[in-house]
């Protein structure tokens, strides 16, 4: 791996160069096709700025890479269990820090990146990642989130949205899908007060890549939420894995923004709805052909569409106010 | 037991310390890199006593207070797998919170020590001393040592260690203390001077592997030679790897004796054959074994026994896992009636989890004793002298009316 | 299970994985493949970057971009995000590619 530590302003995010980036991701995983998950991983570890240890949640992702004797990890890479990926982030930060005193670790300085899915950070790891950034460690924890358990089969997570179909979470006659909204993890996390917090989706590549470089950057621990559809769960058509994370960014039911010391800014795809707001589409566009929503469409469950449209609008509108009030 | 063959280089400092206490110095004395562990009652005087060293600057240790013993385990296979010499510490409902990542520790054949300061499980809620913690972690892939007093619980860590990190070993290493009796007992201990241990343990040494580049490199996560640790293996791998696990067991018990003879070269201190203890075994005709700090008692009841002309001895059980059965079943071929002292149940098991491994291995035996189990101490219920008193009698009668009415008994308990 | 699979003792510990997958062909999974029509290309690499699989490559050195059938999947995402709608998903022919 060539040695490379340079900052943000210097590296320069021309598309031809990152796709000239050595893969981190290799090919022959064993994603679905059209994965949106697989697709943030592998353009991720294209913003590493050198020597990087990656370690990951059970999920879906640390499935399809890592099937003995293949692996799709051209990083050093460890897995332990579902819950522990900011927990695994600790010990090795840990390490790292000692052996590098003892004079054992031969790199300047080794980045750690921490993948979980939904499952992963919202539910069964949030106490491992809340003890791991009040502890401090120095990691960037990725969450690729899908909106779902979908390794297991499509069950809901916290990280679900209201009104989606899940396996566990059916479309009944008398429930129309997941009762309940989805968990704000981001503000969650800077509630911790960590240096920086940020949201990103794939479709807007050099912004995402940004914003890994970023929270590789900061010393201490870094939160990064990436919006990653799974059309196999999403019931969604997997060529318009890139084009859903485009529509949630416009409909706003997944805002791009950055957390820097406490101060929220908008991103630039966010930061131009904000600023042309007749530009920001109903959420029916963005709902509509994913098959997790099609019973939505029906007059019984109309209002679900309707709770869900103010929903994203209160909490597009909180969003701005945060972004005013911390100016 | 100790034995008057010190090496005359090797010069001893004597200390006041309980159980913990000696388990902290030793862990000082061993070089660890990380500490990463979560308090627990009875363990709670190791993590203490070794945040002062951290906090005193006595120690190159990164410490980290994780959130709970399942982010504690994580971060410690996370540790050992970046290199870093590892321990952690637990008990009870903590040790039963690691359970799925204790597992996963040896299966990444990560070489952490974790002292487990034995204590019993809830419901109902005791924070008391008794084996149900450990034992019901014998499955989990760990080498189970089980001291009996303080002086034992500092010569096991550093032992563990070297065990742990042998190259034919490479698995995690319990060392199991008595919650209160052990843990919280103030004894004199002979401590070794730090250069001494430090020559002992030595530096981690690191097995090698065949990674995807085609390299053959030391086992860690090392971005200069990168390699996938802990992947998913589907039923054409899976066997495979559990099988090596039982070979490293069984490479284990040959390693586990060896270190404990050299340990005993350097301290004059040794504990039987590193595997199992026996006190006047040789000619006895009733026996007990014991796991842990019991064995004490029992050797006190032995002689007042043998004064009475009852031929009676012990086996102490240092190392559970891995189990050594031939061992046992040696020792005991002359035997009339044994009594396994069993401070864990195995609910609905007919006995405890030693009576099981004990049962089975005179199963093979050409004398074929009685072998009855005893169930004692549960949740820190006191086990008198009188009671193993008690247990003796029983023994001769069994071995005396060639007959035992009872497979499973309860010591101390009210009907 | 296949003879070719090693025995215990021939394999590292603790399920270090020996070989990359980029010696698992995963482009059998796929029913239509992306083809390119090179006169809209404008070698944007938007393909590249969008793509799941890293099987779209960028050339600097051929100045082309290549496709790797190898690992593509067929999903489709490459030809929905063409810029220049210049690849089209169609069944697989006997003379495929470029």
């Amino acid at each position: 791996m060539e040695e490379q530590k340079v900052t943000t302003q210097e590296w320069k995010f021309t598309a031809k160069d990152i796709a000239l980036k050595p893969e981190g991701f290799l090919p022959g995983h064993r994603a679905c096709a059209g994965c949106g998950p697989a697709n943030v991983l592998r353009m991720v570890m294209k913003a590493t700025r050198g020597p990087t240890i990656v370690t990951e949640a059970t999920g879906c992702m640390e499935v399809v890479s890592s099937i003995y004797p293949y692996t799709s990890w051209s990083y050093p890479w460890l897995h332990t269990a579902f819950e522990t990926a900011a927990a695994n982030a600790s010990g090795i930060e840990a390490a790292l820090k000692v052996l590098t005193k003892k004079g054992k670790v031969k790199q300047e300085h080794i980045d750690i990146i921490a993948f979980a899915g939904d499952g992963g950070t919202y539910d069964i790891g949030l106490q491992a990642l809340s003890g791991a950034v009040e502890r401090g460690h120095d990691f960037l924890f990725i969450l690729y989130d899908n909106e779902g358990y979908m390794n297991t089969g499509i069950q809901r997570s916290g990280g679900t949205p209201l009104g989606a179909a899940t396996t566990t979470t059916p479309a009944g006659s008398v429930m129309p899908g997941k009762m309940q909204n989805k968990k704000p993890i981001t503000d969650i996390m800077v509630a911790h007060d960590l240096e920086y917090v940020a949201t990103a989706t794939p479709y807007y590549w050099k912004d995402m890549l940004q914003k890994v470089r970023k929270g590789l950057e900061v010393e201490g621990p870094a939160f990064l939420h990436i919006f990653a559809p799974c059309p196999r769960g999403w019931r969604s058509e997997p060529a318009k894995t890139m084009e859903y994370t485009k529509l949630a960014v416009e409909s706003c039911v997944f805002p791009v923004y950055e957390v820097v010391k406490g101060k929220y800014e908008l991103s630039t795809p966010s930061k131009l709805i904000q600023l042309a707001p007749q530009k920001k589409i109903p959420i029916t566009e963005y709902l509509k052909g994913q098959g997790r929503y099609r019973h939505l469409f029906t007059p019984q469950h109309q209002h679900v569409v309707d709770t869900l449209q103010r929903l994203t609008d209160e909490r597009w509108a909180k969003l701005q106010k945060k972004v005013e009030q911390t100016a | 037991m100790k034995k008057n063959n010190l090496n005359q280089e090797t010069t001893q400092e004597l200390m006041a310390l309980n159980g913990d206490e000696a388990i902290a110095y030793a862990v000082k004395q061993c070089d660890v890199d990380v500490v990463a562990a979560y308090p627990i009652t009875p363990q709670t005087i190791i993590v203490e006593k070794y945040s002062e060293y951290v906090a005193n600057g006595e120690v190159q240790t990164e410490y980290v207070c994780t959130e709970s013993e399942h982010s504690a385990m994580a971060a410690c296979i996370a540790s050992s797998a970046t290199g870093a010499r590892t321990f952690t510490a637990s008990a009870s409902a903590g040790l039963a919170l690691m359970h799925e990542m204790l597992f996963v520790a040896s299966g990444c054949r990560t070489p952490i020590v974790m002292a487990v300061a034995n204590r019993a499980l809830s419901a109902p809620l005791n924070i008391n001393g008794d084996q149900s913690d450990s034992m019901a972690q014998r499955d989990a892939g760990w080498i189970h040592l089980y001291v009996e007093n303080a002086q034992e619980a500092y010569d096991t860590i550093m032992q563990a260690f070297r065990i742990a990190e042998h190259l034919d070993v490479q698995l995690p290493v319990i060392v199991g203390l008595d919650g209160f009796i052990v843990s919280h007992t103030l004894e004199n201990v002979d401590v070794l001077s730090d250069e001494s241990v430090k020559n002992f343990v030595g530096e981690r040494v690191l097995p090698n592997v065949l990674t995807h580049e085609g390299k053959t490199v030391p086992f860690k996560l090392d971005p200069d030679n990168p390699m996938t640790m802990g992947p998913v293996a589907m039923p054409n791998y899976y066997f495979e790897f559990k099988r090596q696990q039982e070979e490293a067991m069984k490479n284990a018990l040959t390693v586990i004796q060896q270190v404990h003879d050299e340990y005993a070269k350097l301290s004059g201190r040794s504990y039987g054959n590193a595997l199992i203890e026996e006190y006047k075994l040789d000619d006895a005709e009733v026996a007990t074994i014991c796991v842990g700090s019991a064995a004490g008692t029992v050797k006190d009841v032995i002689d007042e026994l043998r004064a009475e002309g009852v031929k009676a001895g012990l086996l102490r059980l240092r190392t559970f896992r891995p189990f050594p059965a031939q061992e046992v079943q040696k020792a005991l071929e002359n035997v009339k009636a044994v009594a396994v002292m069993d401070k864990s149940m195995s609910f609905g098991g007919n006995g405890g989890a030693v009576f099981h491994e004990v049962r089975h291995a005179m199963y093979d035996s050409k004398s074929h004793p009685f072998v009855v189990d005893y169930i004692y101490g549960l949740g820190g219920r006191d086990t008198s002298p009188k009671d193993f008193k008690k247990v003796y009698s029983d023994l001769h009668l069994i071995a005396h009316n060639k007959r035992m009415d009872k497979l499973v008994n309860y010591v101390g308990l009210r009907e | 299970m296949s003879s070719k699979e090693k025995g215990w003792r021939e394999i590292s510990i603790a399920g270090v994985s020996p070989k990359s997958s980029v010696g698992f062909m995963t482009g059998d999974w796929k029913t239509y493949m992306p083809i390119r029509d090179l006169e809209k290309c404008t070698k944007c690499v938007m393909c590249v970057l969008y793509c799941p699989e890293g099987a779209i490559r960028w050339r600097p050195d051929l100045g082309k971009i290549e496709f790797d059938y190898n690992f593509c999947k067929g999903c489709g995402i490459c030809a929905n995000e063409c810029p220049t709608k210049a690849i089209t998903m169609k069944l697989p022919e006997p003379t495929e590619g470029e």
